[in-house]
């Protein structure tokens, strides 16, 4: 059976006026049915524009130049805006990372709820507005019935974002697309919430792509990891094994970056030196090689390719498998 | 060193109430939502001051009464012994100018219409801090380095960049002015954990040279611990814990206090395997409606009848250790006045 999701060789450029952005620049995964990936990596590496690019929402200046996106089987660039519009509505959720961006500043909470509910699954004005309410209460907004008559500027962030999850689970999808769900919500509502989502994959064999910053939640939530830099996939493999013995040096610098709650505390948190480029301007050969101190001559030149490099591990690195003495590995 | 001198904010039972209206032309009122409902507390020049808590607590409605953006509806806020609480615009303008924010959205608190580079050098032209466009491009050049931002990338429109990329020209421009106080609400939470280390890194440097104070908003509570000297918890529009960030770690006084920092997700799928987090049963009570007594005590493991009941204060239950929970040991004996 094919996978659920089948991205190949997507990639996604914008066409400034500064230059050609290309932020996503030759990524390939896939997303099984029921299973929960996870996607992380520096920040504007791509992974959000990946994730528009399924949805087929890129933004102008904005184009996928190639690639293929295959979801059921169906070549998702080869629908029309009608058939992409159904399947946003109905087979793919997607929570957008900053929700202010994607709510509708002039409609309350509940039109926007019900307005999805109503076109996408045909429910009656009564019936969708039951069910709004109904998913309120299920990402754990207090009080309901009052607070979806209300505006988003009168929300508080996590709110928000707890509405734009609503949304997404609003159509009964088969894949969710979370792009940081939860960077505003305390960790209560974020373990509810998460849990909410896993669930579904569970009992509802839907599958879930987590975008996240926090490495806590992909220890946590996912099976899979991809880790993104520049507007690639520099390394990918089961999350436990991936965090274990990372097979890339951004992955390791990743790591070894983040504060602990569980370890004593530092005074300096450590960090990957150097700036992450410009994706307008991208140097040749490898583009973390000049942040990397692994690197060598080779990575000047060609594009380390991502390969296997332990049984379940890839790497895009021409010194992998690289070792982690445990010390180096931050703990 | 003299208490008064060393105390750069003060909030005296602070409140923000938002009214609920309903009705299109006659609009009454239904109700209040009370976002900050009495909230006392000092902030220790030099100092960083994590404030945590749920979403929808009131964090981001207390950061903005501090900076005035709000007007409260009750209660003082004093900023380095001046009562700020009522001044208007004209007044608030020097204040303005050492108090700076990070705003919790990146993308509603960027004009659209700027470049980053003008975004981040507005506040050098506002306020006239640099002689000519020459400084003032070094400036941003310098400013844009330290927050790991590309300098041809200073070009470009904020909606040409993703939510850290964003979120970095907020930290650019809030550093702008060499501000003495700044609100930082979840400063960090769109960056990755590397960029997000150099950031506070870099937060953590500048108040050292040059005796920054923070109040530092955040949902990630491990980044807070590291960042905070003192750490104060909210609950419902109310301060329900204070004290030295080690020991809020390390000896949680508020049942809300320990279940939140049970729920903390660590990085390490074996340490993970091993934690059970304590779940809080209930939903969140509306700020439209809070609970009488203690408003934890719906969702409180070890609530007793008297916490329906019984309002509690905002105690020093131990030396620097503040807590508002009839049931913490020491509740009874500490003396119950203000921080
Ligand atoms: N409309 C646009 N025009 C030009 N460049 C863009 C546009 N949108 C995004 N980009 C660029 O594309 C790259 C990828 O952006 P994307 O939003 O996917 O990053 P991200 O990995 O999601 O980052 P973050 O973790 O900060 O959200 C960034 O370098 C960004 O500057
Ligand atoms: N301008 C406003 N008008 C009406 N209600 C508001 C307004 N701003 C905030 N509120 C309400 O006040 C309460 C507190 O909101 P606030 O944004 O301060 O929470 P927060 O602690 O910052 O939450 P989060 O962690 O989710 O950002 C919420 O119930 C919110 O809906
Ligand atoms: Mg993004
Ligand atoms: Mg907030």
């Amino acid at each position: 059976m094919p996978p659920l999701l089948e991205v190949q060789n997507l990639h996604t450029y914008f066409y400034t006026d500064g230059g050609v952005v290309k932020a996503v620049n030759d990524v390939s995964y896939q997303v099984g049915e029921g299973q929960a990936v996870g996607i992380v990596g520096e920040s504007g590496s791509g992974k959000s524009v990946s994730a528009l690019s399924i949805l087929g929402l890129v933004p102008y200046p904005g184009r996928i130049v190639e690639g293929r996106i295959l979801f059921e089987g169906a070549n998702l660039l080869a629908l029309s805006d009608r058939d992409m519009q159904r399947i946003r509505g109905n087979r793919i959720g997607m929570i957008f990372q900053e929700p202010m961006t994607s709510l509708n500043p002039v409609l309350t909470i509940e039109r926007q709820l019900t307005e999805s509910l109503e076109t996408h699954l045909e429910m009656s004005r009564g019936a969708a507005r039951r069910r709004a309410v109904e998913l309120l209460e299920m990402v754990g907004i207090p009080d309901p019935h009052q607070r979806i008559k209300e505006h988003p500027h009168r929300l508080s962030g996590g709110m928000r974002q707890r509405v734009m999850i609503a949304m997404a689970l609003s159509c009964n999808p088969n894949l969710i697309i979370a792009d940081e769900p939860t960077t505003a919500v305390d960790v209560t509502i974020q373990a509810q919430l998460l849990e909410l989502m896993k669930s579904l994959t569970r009992e509802l064999n839907v599958a879930l792509i987590i975008i996240s910053h926090n490495m806590g939640i992909v220890a946590r939530y996912v099976d899979r990891v991809f880790i993104m830099y520049a507007g690639k996939i520099v390394e990918s493999g089961p999350v436990a094994e991936t965090f274990r013995s990372p097979q890339h040096p951004y992955t390791l610098g990743l790591l070894r970056s983040i504060p602990r709650l569980d370890l004593p505390r530092r005074d300096v948190l450590e960090s990957i030196p150097g700036q992450p480029p410009d994706l307008a301007y991208l140097p040749k050969g490898c583009a973390f090689r000049e942040r990397c101190t692994y690197a060598v001559d080779r990575c000047a030149e060609e594009v380390p390719p991502l390969v296997g490099v332990t049984r379940n591990q890839q790497s895009a690195c021409w010194q992998a498998p690289i070792s982690v003495t445990k010390e180096s590995a931050g703990k | 060193m003299n208490a008064a001198q060393d105390t750069i904010l003060r909030l005296e039972g602070l409140k923000m109430h938002f009214p609920v209206t309903s009705g299109i032309f006659f609009q009454r009122v239904q109700g209040w939502i009370k976002a900050v409902d009495g909230v006392s507390l000092t902030i220790r020049r030099g100092e960083t001051l994590g404030l945590v808590g749920e979403s929808g607590c009131g964090k981001t409605t207390l950061g903005r009464c501090v900076l005035r953006l709000y007007k409260p509806t009750e209660g003082r806020v004093e900023y380095d012994g001046q009562d700020i609480t009522d001044l208007g615009n004209r007044d608030l303008r020097p204040f303005r100018r050492r108090m700076q924010v990070i705003f919790q959205d990146p993308y509603a608190s960027l004009n659209p219409r700027m470049t980053a580079g003008r975004i981040i050098g507005e506040p050098l032209a506002i306020h006239k801090t640099v002689a000519d466009r020459e400084e003032q491009r070094r400036r941003v050049l310098e400013l844009a380095e330290i927050v790991s931002f590309h300098p041809s990338m200073l070009d470009r429109f904020p909606h040409e960049f993703s939510s850290g990329q964003r979120q970095r020209i907020g930290i650019a421009r809030a550093l702008a002015l060499n501000p003495e106080f700044i609100v930082a609400d979840e400063p960090v939470s769109a960056l990755d954990v590397s960029i997000q280390a150099q950031i506070i890194n870099l937060l953590m440097e500048l108040q050292q040279q040059m005796g920054l104070t923070y109040l530092f908003i955040a949902h990630d509570l491990s980044v807070v611990r590291h960042i905070s000297n003192r750490v104060a918890v909210m609950y419902l529009g109310h301060v329900v814990e204070l004290a030295d960030s080690d020991v809020i770690y390390s000896d949680p006084a508020h049942p809300y206090t320990q279940a939140l920092l049970s729920a903390v997700p660590v990085p390490d799928p074996a340490v993970e395997a091993t934690r059970e987090p304590i779940i809080l049963p209930g939903e969140t009570p509306s700020p439209l409606n809070p609970p009488s007594g203690c408003v934890f005590h719906p969702r409180c493991p070890m609530a007793e009848d008297r916490c329906s009941r019984e309002t509690p204060e905002f105690r020093e239950v131990r030396p620097n250790h503040w807590a508002a929970c009839l049931l913490t040991p020491g509740y009874d004996q500490a003396p119950p006045v203000k921080p």
